[in-house]
């Protein structure tokens, strides 16, 4: 019998607010679905869309990016490049005819554990709904 | 444009008029040297040429239909690192708004051009200009349909599929208005509404430029705003039907995988790319030479894996990074061995993304380009989730 579909989502996470915010999730002994696989970034803002391409080509369900609040980067304005690279990623993909929900941009602060928790419970929902990528067995990408 | 005049052709030979005109420039100090495109000695390309002496000034062909580099490149080069004097550049307008797109990327010095731009006839693929230069001056037919701002290429042959969907061919003119100052050239050449080719207009930024140049002073023709409608109007149909087709075909990561399956992975388009200025491309760099039990890997996992691998990351990173500063020049397209109409994808994926931040390429030096810089109160939604 096949296995249940079990999402797997590809984490790019700041260290300054979002990567410290799953610490918290983690130190706090909130739960929440395995499903994700974290790599830590200094800044949102240092996330070239070609990380998130090559992960959602390789078949990566998900990719959750998380970052500071607007205003609170740690260098000021990382987030709010990623923002805009983030916006053009989504319509490329979404003009390519690829699915742009499934790229997440999420502020999360270092504080917001629950946040954290919520929001891979959540993503993982929703990616559920949404069946594995046809990406992870396509033979041309 | 602060100036314009009228310059008057001897015999209506309407490429020695402009050509007299480029050698005035050089010969009155404006320019040190001029960028112009001349026909190779073989006859069959037209290329641009850095010409020193006016002496050298007699193959030029300013306004042949042959476009095999795009000149904003060769610009940049000439001036990056130009410690003083100007070159003189005649361009198509795709090529002076690549070279304002590479000017906000730091690639060019401005201050070191002198530009100089003419309404665009449209051009050949390269392999249909030497085959038509073979037969004759492929300029010559196209030159009456100009003055209605009429496409004609010749019986059986068709224009660069940019050129058919291009609705910018007036340089200084943009198929939308924005809040900054647009770029205007230093000096244009108008045809679309003139009386080819016993006459054509000249505009200059200053006044000056049309002494040097003998122009006789007077104003556009009054059927020269209508003539370039019609013919923008034209050219914006087809732009939209021709996404459109791309558009049907791109439905799901089949369709994608279609329209790139005979990629041959050259890099072609990229090379010939006015906007991928980058030395250290990642792709020229030893990122994707992968370990050998990588592939073997991915092979087990994927099943079957294409090889060389990555031909979509290749495409889809390259729209990230340049799709916001697309000028349609369509070099991609050419320089393409398959035949992809690259150029379509990038000028369709283009226009979405460039809309995001009403930003169109080419249009003004003051606007910085979308990926150098931000808005706080701009995409505020994003980021944000659905839990409180």
């Amino acid at each position: 019998m096949a296995e249940p579909f079990e999402p797997k989502i590809v984490a790019f996470l700041c260290n300054w607010c979002t990567y410290t915010g799953a610490d918290l999730a983690g130190t706090s002994r909130l739960q929440y679905p395995p499903n994700i696989r974290v790599i830590r970034l200094m800044c949102s803002g240092a996330l070239d869309p070609i990380y998130v391409v090559k992960a959602l080509l390789e078949g990566a369900d998900g990719v959750l990016i998380g970052g500071c609040h607007p205003g609170d980067c740690h260098y000021q304005s990382g987030n709010y490049k990623a923002r805009r690279r983030v916006a053009i990623l989504k319509a490329i993909l979404e003009e390519m005819g690829l699915d742009p929900d499934r790229v997440w941009l999420r502020w999360i602060s270092a504080s917001e554990g629950k946040l954290f928790a919520d929001t891979v419970t959540e993503m993982v929902e929703a990616l559920r709904a949404k069946g594995p990528n046809p990406a992870r067995e396509a033979w041309g990408v | 444009m602060a100036a314009t005049g009228w310059l008057t052709t001897t015999d209506g030979d309407l490429t020695s008029a402009l050509v007299q005109a480029l050698r005035a420039l050089l010969e009155a100090g404006l320019v040190d040297a001029l960028l112009v495109p001349q026909a190779t000695p073989a006859g069959d390309n037209v290329v641009p040429t850095l010409v020193a002496r006016p002496d050298r000034l007699e193959r030029v062909a300013p306004l042949a239909p042959a476009f095999p580099v795009n000149g904003a490149t060769v610009a940049a080069r000439l001036t990056k690192t130009l410690p003083e004097g100007r070159v003189g550049v005649f361009l198509r307008p795709c090529e002076i708004r690549g070279l304002v797109e590479l000017a906000k990327l730091k690639q060019v010095q401005m201050e070191r051009l002198f530009v100089i731009g003419t309404d665009c006839l449209g051009a050949y693929p390269v392999t249909t200009y030497a085959a038509l230069a073979a037969q004759g001056d492929p300029m010559a037919p196209l030159l009456q349909a100009a003055a209605e701002a009429r496409m004609a290429p010749a019986p059986g042959t068709a224009f660069r599929e940019a050129c058919r969907i291009c609705e910018q061919p007036v340089p200084g003119r943009y198929a939308l208005e924005g809040t900054r100052t647009p770029y205007q050239p230093d000096l244009a050449f108008g045809l679309f509404g003139a009386p080819l080719p016993d006459r054509v207009l000249v505009e200059a930024r200053e006044a000056r430029v049309l002494e040097v140049l003998g122009a006789e002073p007077g104003g556009p023709p009054p059927e020269r705003e209508a003539a370039i409608a019609r013919l923008v109007q034209e050219r914006t149909a087809a732009r939209d039907a021709a996404f459109a087709a791309l558009r049907a075909r791109l439905d799901g990561l089949e369709g994608l995988l279609e329209v790139f399956s005979t990629c041959i992975r050259c890099h072609n388009c990229m090379v010939n790319c006015p906007i991928c200025y980058c030395p250290e491309c990642i792709f020229r760099t030893a990122t994707f030479d992968h370990l050998s039990t990588q592939y073997l890997d991915w092979a087990r996992r994927k099943g079957a894996i294409r090889m060389p691998t990555d031909t979509l990351l290749f495409h889809l990173t390259r729209l990230n990074h340049m799709a916001t500063s697309c000028v349609g020049c369509g070099m991609c397209t050419e320089a393409c061995p398959s035949g992809i109409a690259v150029g379509t994808v990038f000028r369709a994926v283009g226009q979405r993304v460039q809309a995001l931040f009403a930003y169109l390429p080419g249009r003004s030096l003051e606007e910085e380009v979308p990926l150098a810089t931000f808005r706080e109160d701009e995409l505020t939604a994003l980021g944000e989730g659905y839990l409180g």
